[in-house]
Order: structure tokens, then sequence, then C-alpha cells
């Protein structure tokens, strides 16, 4: 089961921690850029990585509402953080897309599409509550009558290295929304980080094809046992909790709701837990043009529906408020959505409440409404 | 006849890339309002639009603005947009002269249902410049004027000045359509009734089992107009409304036109009233 | 802009440190070309050549501190089409403001040796106080490329782009982390205006809100919610009396958090 041969699709196989290297040599080498979770500016980032010795090693991230604090931890996994306030939008869905260029010849104008030069991208270390933002944004880019190319391009030529939670941060709520911590499906290779070794599932061809030249043995019914153990113990952590039972009706009915202008106090339209959160896709399209006026770029740049131009119309603005920015956001993500694309917006991943400088809860919130009942 | 042409825009390989499009013609309207023709450069772009449907018209360097197409669909070659000189993006394409260029991509959204008013008494209620996405829908019904029952128009304005189209009212009305036309405010050379649009209703009889009602206007006039309807026992499901939100794409990637559950880019701009009465008028939302 | 010609450009500065009008002539690369677009009528920092109005745009900085500053930026506005501030002097009076809360007439006698020769007014109060103002660049100073932006954007005849949400905004789509959240660094990026493209979150330290006030700024809750992750109060107060403390939005902040017993 050594080197030439690789695993056949759905496999389960064990590696040695240092052979996870190999595979990421083999995917540099068929040209992927690999992005990865590492440590900088003092916490967790996705950026681009090359050895695993870059992957957060012995951190830990304690999370909680309004804050995130990295912490020196006594142990040798690889993928023992959470996640941080980066999530793989970034790559697929980019703070910043230029779409066309126009340029100015005699009376008319010639618009052509803006090349993306970016390589393929290699995920590795993709959560199960990422995996599903990441099938959340296809159902809005790709999914629909329209696809969006810029999007298209990046997502299809992704490779994805997803990976089970071997540990859980008080702001994660996957288990509510039914989103992890066990990877089901959407990846290349998912992995499963056990104290001395890995325990790989081959989602895909692409990723029985990394597997060349590995060291790699079949998963015997003992590692695969462990494997689940220590998922159950991930979701043992998991003590947040949303109930979703009565979405998205509670939040229609609590539209005027005086809780909103509680929160309101509190809120301050800052827009952060719309950018971390993985799912948000609201974008604004920008004009840039030379002194002349001749050559234009048009980008698309990240928006939020707490940034006051969002909601602009002639003759006024539709959320001149933050109460009602703050309900269009809440109830978008976990009642609209539902609506719109037939699951909910949120995954349960708590970037919104540990990036939100009030430390703002999501969770708290809707069950507070919920208490208080519909007005 | 036409029929309810849905582009298909995922063919395109960039939906967000505009054609080029000249201006042929520009026809001031009102203060601040004019009509532009607007025809592709590009022969091979597909034709064709519903009454009800939008383009996307931009101007590099300014921006993309989102305008309902207003001219007749049975020629669809040289459509036409009034436009309000509102923003950026307008007012530049208010200094546009015949000849002149812009990009366009269309045509985009959810039409006024004609087929379902076939047979029945079409009423069509508008303020301002929300009869523009209704002038498709008149135009379509002079042409198959025998396929409805009775058409109205119940149109109105702040002023006489403020009114769009009034040298065709003549030519609607010998064409078979019932002209209800009034002002907020008159002047001395206004004719026709003063008074806000809804008080039309009262000028007429309606038959509430086959009347269906389409109505553009500020939001605050629709929802009198589908009080009165409602008053007069039509349905709610026989009352479609089209609604406005500031759009960046209108293809459903930007999010900037979302009410509730509909994205009024690809799920409207017309909607079956009961499909958005929760949300409706809503303060805020 | 004018239909035909170019448009008239002039550039005054009432109370402050020239640093705005700098970042004008840092725009090296495009000065050349901004110069062939139109006609500096007055630039003193550039050129001595003076003329006279109208103009289509002035771009003003500083504030206005004495009886000269305002006969001057009434009659700018009388003269020019366009009214363009530059900088938070300009838009909240900046930092010479501080002395708004002060006895003018007793730090006069206690600095100058002659202080019958200063004729300050009591206060440094923004432009917009006085005449109306058509864009405000923010910053202290402000950026070039919002300076650019403005220009091109008055040249072409569009309004300008000046996103008036909050830094945060720009940490995120650049990337950068949160100091407030990662290290409990005080922040008041998110009441802040953009503009700056976040810089000093960049360097892991917190936005001191030189941009002034985004729109909708809840300092009120800011303030709280420093104060509940330990910061001591003199020490918001102290942020929040900075270059553009005088902002309403922050100058009654400050007042509330100073009158609010803890
Ligand atoms: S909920 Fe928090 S992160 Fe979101 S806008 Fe309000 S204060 Fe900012
Ligand atoms: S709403 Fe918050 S918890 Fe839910 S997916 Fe977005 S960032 Fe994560
Ligand atoms: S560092 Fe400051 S400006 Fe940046 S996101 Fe955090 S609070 Fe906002």
């Amino acid at each position: 089961m050594v080197g030439s041969a690789t695993p056949r699709v759905s496999a389960t196989v064990v590696l040695s921690k240092p052979a996870l290297q190999r595979v990421l040599d083999n995917l540099g080498n068929s040209g992927f850029q690999l992005i990865g979770p590492t440590v900088r500016d003092g916490t967790l980032v996705l950026a681009g990585i090359g050895n695993i010795s870059e992957l957060p090693v012995g951190w830990a991230l304690e999370q909680k509402p309004g804050s995130s604090r990295l912490l020196r931890i006594n142990s040798t996994d690889y993928f023992g953080c959470t996640v941080g306030p980066h999530s793989w939008k970034r790559y697929l869905f980019p703070p910043q897309t230029d779409l066309l260029t126009a340029h100015r010849n005699g009376k008319g104008w010639v618009f052509e599409p803006s090349p993306d030069d970016a390589p393929p991208f290699a995920f590795i270390g993709v959560r199960s509550c990422d995996l599903h933002a990441i099938a959340i944004q296809d159902d809005v880019f790709v999914n629909g009558n329209i696809r969006d190319p810029h999007y298209a391009h990046r997502r299809e030529r992704a490779f994805i290295m997803a990976t089970n939670c071997n540990t859980a941060a008080s702001t994660c709520f996957c288990t509510s929304m039914k989103t992890g911590p066990r990877v089901h499906s959407g990846f290349d290779l998912a992995l499963t980080e056990l104290p001395e070794c890995f325990v790989i599932e081959i989602g895909s061809e692409a990723g029985s094809d990394v597997l060349a030249g590995v060291d790699w043995q079949p998963a015997s019914a003992f590692d695969l046992g462990r494997v689940s153990q220590l998922i159950q113990r991930t979701e043992r952590q998991i003590q947040r909790q949303l109930t979703t039972s009565d979405l998205p009706k509670l939040l229609y009915d609590t539209i005027d709701h005086p809780h909103w202008d509680v929160i309101a106090m509190r809120c301050l339209s800052c827009a952060n837990c719309t950018l971390v959160c993985p799912t948000c896709f609201c974008s604004t399209v920008e004009d840039h043009s030379d002194l002349t006026g001749s050559d234009t770029k048009r980008t698309r740049v990240w928006d939020s529906c707490f940034i006051l131009d969002f909601s602009h119309l002639h003759g006024g603005n539709s959320r001149p408020t933050i109460k009602s920015r703050f309900r269009q956001w809440m109830t978008h993500k976990l009642g609209a959505w539902i609506d719109q694309f037939g699951r909910s917006g949120c995954v349960g991943c708590g970037r919104c409440i540990a990036w939100c400088p009030m430390g703002i809860d999501i969770t708290e919130e809707l069950s507070t409404l919920r208490s208080l009942g519909a007005r | 006849m036409s029929t309810t042409v849905l582009l298909d825009r995922a063919a395109t390989a960039d939906p967000m890339l505009p054609y080029m499009a000249t201006v042929r013609a520009i026809r001031p309207e009102a203060y601040g309002i004019s009509t532009f023709s607007l025809e592709y450069d590009d022969a091979s772009v597909p034709l064709g639009f519903a009454p009800g449907q939008f383009n996307m018209i931009c101007l590099p360097g300014f921006g993309e603005v989102a305008i309902s197409i207003c001219s007749d669909p049975n020629s669809p070659k040289i459509m036409e947009h009034t436009i309000r000189y509102a923003g950026s993006v307008t007012r530049a394409i208010g200094r546009l002269r015949v000849g002149d260029s812009v990009g366009m991509r269309g045509p985009y959204g959810t039409p006024w249902p004609m087929q379902l008013a076939e047979g029945k008494d079409l009423m069509i209620v508008s303020g301002g410049i929300g009869l523009a996405p209704l002038r498709p829908v008149i135009l379509e019904a002079l042409h198959r004027r025998s396929s409805f029952g009775r058409v109205l128009v119940l149109y109105g304005g702040r002023t006489p000045q403020d009114l769009l189209y009034t040298d065709e009212f003549e030519k609607w009305q010998n064409g078979g359509i019932e002209m209800y036309v009034s002002v907020d405010r008159a002047d001395e050379t206004w004719k026709g009734q003063v008074g806000v649009i809804p008080m039309a209703f009262y000028r007429t009889r309606l038959d509430h089992r086959n009347t269906l009602v389409f109505s553009c206007g500020p939001e605050i006039m629709m929802r009198f107009v589908i009080y009165e309807a409602m008053a007069r026992r039509i349905p709610k499901e026989a009352i479609y409304v089209s609604m406005e939100r500031n759009m960046k794409c209108a293809i459903g990637f930007c999010g900037h036109c979302q009410l509730g559950p509909v994205f009024i880019c690809k799920n409207g701009p017309i909607f079956r009233f009961s499909q958005v009465e929760s949300f409706f008028g809503r303060e805020e939302f | 802009m004018p239909a035909n010609g170019k448009p008239r450009v002039a550039v005054f500065k009432l109370a402050s440190c020239d640093g705005c009008q700098l970042q004008m002539l840092n725009l090296e690369d495009e000065l050349l070309d901004l110069a062939g677009q139109m006609e500096i009528c007055y630039f003193l920092e550039a050129r001595s050549q003076v003329l006279d109005g109208p103009y289509d745009v002035a771009l003003v900085e500083g504030s206005v501190t004495t009886e000269h500053d305002l006969e001057r930026v009434r009659d700018i506005r009388r003269k020019s089409q366009t009214l363009v501030t530059l900088g938070a002097c300009a838009n909240t009076g900046g930092i010479q403001a501080l002395r708004n809360m002060q006895d003018v007439d007793e730090y006069t006698r206690a600095i100058y040796a002659n202080p019958a020769y200063i004729h300050a007014l009591a206060q440094s109060t923004p432009i917009a106080a006085h005449v109306t103002v058509d864009f405000a660049i923010n910053g202290c100073p402000i950026s070039r490329e919002q300076l650019l932006e403005v220009l091109t954007s008055l040249l072409i005849g569009r309004s300008p782009q000046l996103p008036a949400h909050s830094v945060c905004v720009e940490c995120k789509r650049k990337g950068t982390v949160c100091v407030l959240v990662s290290k409990g660094i005080a922040c008041l990026g998110p009441v802040t205006h953009a503009g700056c493209g976040a810089v000093c979150p960049g360097f892991g330290r917190g936005c001191f809100a030189c941009y002034g006030p985004m729109e909708s700024a809840n300092a009120d809750s800011l303030c709280q919610g420093l104060a509940a992750r330990g910061v001591p109060r003199p020490e918001i107060l102290r942020l929040l009396n900075g270059f553009t403390g005088w902002a309403e939005e922050f100058r009654s902040a400050a007042e509330r958090l100073e009158r609010a017993t803890t």
C-alpha cells in the first residue's frame, strides 16, 4: 500500500503526520497555491503556506463574545485552532474583484472583461461549518439561473482539504445549524487529526491523486472508531445553541419588536459581523477612471447591509437607522435566507460573535426575541 | 404578438459585461426627465423584452442604473427608457446627445402578467414616472385591444408639468383605453381632474371578479391603490405592483435589492401583491 | 465644470499645518496630468501666481479661528462654485479645537508676550459651521487617493465616492486583524469615517479617529464597550478628544462619559 498506488475514492487511509508535507508538496507541484490557517499579527489568519510547520502548531484560539485570543498550549496538533477572522470567501469571493474595463474609442466604448490571474487554490483545513458556508455561497453565485464567472472560475478549480474538528470554541454552534462538526461531503480530502497520525477520507479523484508517492495505510476499524470518538468529544464541547424550529416565522413576526431598539443602542453599525461572516455575499460596484474619464475600471467590493449607502434609494434611504440595519442582517441571515435559498444563511461558525467589537451575540439576541414573544 | 421573452443571460460569458448601445433619440418629458431611445450597436445581441422588464444602463466612470423599458415590446430593436436625472449616473446620461454611446445589458426582471389579463378588465394605476414601466402594457393592449376587456389608465402627477407621455393620451383614448388623469395641483392650463390618484377609483365601477390591477408609483400611492382596490373586493392575488430598490447587479449577486425574502431584481420588480404583502410599506424594512 | 476651458481651481489655507496641501503636492505622478486638466489659480504652497476668482473649485484647508479666517471663508464661498474642505481642521475644527473647552484669553496671556496682538475667536470651528460645504475630504492629513478621487470626479462631473462607513470595513477588506478583539487595544475605528485605509490597525495600533465620525456613529456605545473591557475612563476621553474631538458625535459622547458615574 505504499508508494505508487493511490487509494480509491471514498477510501479512508492513515498517514503519519510528517507525510502531510508530501501531500502539500504534491499540491504545490500541481500548480495549486496552498492557503491555510497560520499565525500572523497575533491571531489566526488564512494565508499562503508551503510547509506544515506554518500551520498553527501549539496554539489554541480562545473565543468569547467580542474577544479572540491566541494561547500557547502544549499540543502538537496542526489543526487545533478553530476559525479566525478570515474565511475562505476571501479567496473565492475576494474583497475586491475586477469586473471589467471600459476604454473610450472615438464616440463609443470598448468593454473588456478583466482577467483573473489567481492561481488555483488548495484550501488546507476547511472545517465543516466553512464547507457549508462555501456551499451557501455556491447557491448565490453559481447554482442559480445566472452564474457569476468570477466566483465560478475560482470555485471550480479549488482543491478542498477539509478537517474534522478536534476541538470547539465557546462561540461555535454548528450542532444547532446542522453544519458540523463532522465533515460529510464537498471535499477532495477530509482529515481527522489524531495525536500521532492523520486519518484521511478520500473524497475525489483529485484527492486520491495527491496521495501519489505518499506513505499511507488503509484505516482500520479501530482508527475509524477513534475518529468518531474524537468528533463526538468535540460535539459535547459545544455549549452554545440556536433554536431553528420556528425560523423564519419568528423573525417575520417580530419585525416591530421593541427589542430591536435595545440592540440598536449597542450596535455600532461597524459591519464587522457581516464581513467576517463566511456566507455574507453583498457587494457594491465601483467605477474608477483616469483624469480624462477615458479609461475606467469597474470593480466589485464587499459591501454590507450595515453600511448606510447600501440602502440608498432615490428620495431617501430605506434603512437609515442602526436598528433597521441590524434587523435586516439578522432577519436575512437566520430567516429570509431560508425562503430565498432553502437553507439558513448561518452555519454557526461564531465569527460574528467573536469579532463584534461589542460582543453582540446572534444566538442570544434570537433567544431574547423569542422569549419576549411576537409583537 | 409579443411573447414573454426572458432572455437566457446565463448563456453569455459574463453577465456583468454591457454591450454598446447608441442614443437614437432624446425626448424631453418633464422637468429633469427625458426619454432615451437606445439601440444596441451589435446586431447579434438577442432582442426582445416583456412589459415591465428593465435594462441596466451605464456610463463608464459614473456607474450603472436600472431603468425600466417603456417602449413597445413589439418593436424591441430600439428600446425607450424614461430617465429622471436624480443621481450621478442619470445626470451624466442627461448630458448625452443623440449619437452618443452608453453601455447596456438586459432585459431583467419579471414582467407584468399580460397573459393573465387576457379576457379581463385591466386597470393600470400609476403616479409620476411610475407610468414608464406600464407604457409597454398600454402599447401592447392597443395592439391586441380585443384580447382584453376594459382597459383603464388611472394616472396622476403632482402638477400638469409632471405628467409623462401626454401627447399620446389622445391616441390611447382613441384606441379604446379609458383615461383618468389627474393632478394634485392644477394651474390655469389644466382642464382635467384635480386630486390624488386613488380618488379616481370613485369615478368608475369595477367588476371585482374580473379585474386585474397593475400599479407602479410612489409606495405611499400604491398603498392607497391597494386599499381602494381591496375595498372594492378585488382580491390581492389580482393586484400587481412594481417595487423599487437600489440595485448594483440586477442578477441576484449584490444583495442590495432585497426586501425580506425576495430579491427585487430576480423575483421582481413586478410582484403579485399577496407575494410581498407582509413586507410592503413596512417602515425601514 | 465649465463647458469650455479648464476648470479654475484654487487652494486656500486657514488655521492649519499645511499637511493637507502637501498631500496635493505629493500627488507627484498625477500632478502634471492634473495641471494639464485644470487651471491652478491660487495655490501659494506651490506657486506665487495669484489669479482672482471666480473659481470652479475651491479646496480649503484649516479651521476658522480668527475674524479674518471667517471673512476669508465667506469670501471664498462667494467666489466658488464648488467648495471642498480638506482635512480634520476644516471639517471638525481640528486639534486646535481642543482649546474650545478652555478659556482662550487665559491661554493667550499665558503664552504670548503681547497678547493684545492676538485676535483669536473663542472657538476653532469647522468651515461647515459658517458656509455651505459641497464635499468634505477627511483625515489628518487627507489621503492622496481621496483627493485624487474628488478631483477626478469633479473633472468628469460626477459625485465623488467618499464612503462614510466605519474604518472597520477597511480593516476587514484588507484582511487586517482587529486589534480591539485580538489584543484588547482601544480603537475608535468602529465609529470613525473610513478613508485612511485603516493605517493604524495595520500597524497594530488603535484608530484615533483622525477622519472624524462615520455616518450614524454610535460613540456612546463604543465608550461603554471600551470601559467594559477595562479601558480607563481618562484614556477613553483622551482618545475622543483628539484630532476630531470637536465633532458633535465625539464631543457629546465625551461630555456624557464625563458626567456618567461609574
Ligand atoms: S453587530 Fe457588532 S459587528 Fe455587527 S455592526 Fe453591530 S457592533 Fe458591528
Ligand atoms: S452569522 Fe455569524 S455564526 Fe452564522 S455563519 Fe455568519 S459569522 Fe458565522
Ligand atoms: S482594528 Fe479598529 S478599525 Fe479595525 S476592525 Fe478592529 S475595531 Fe475596527
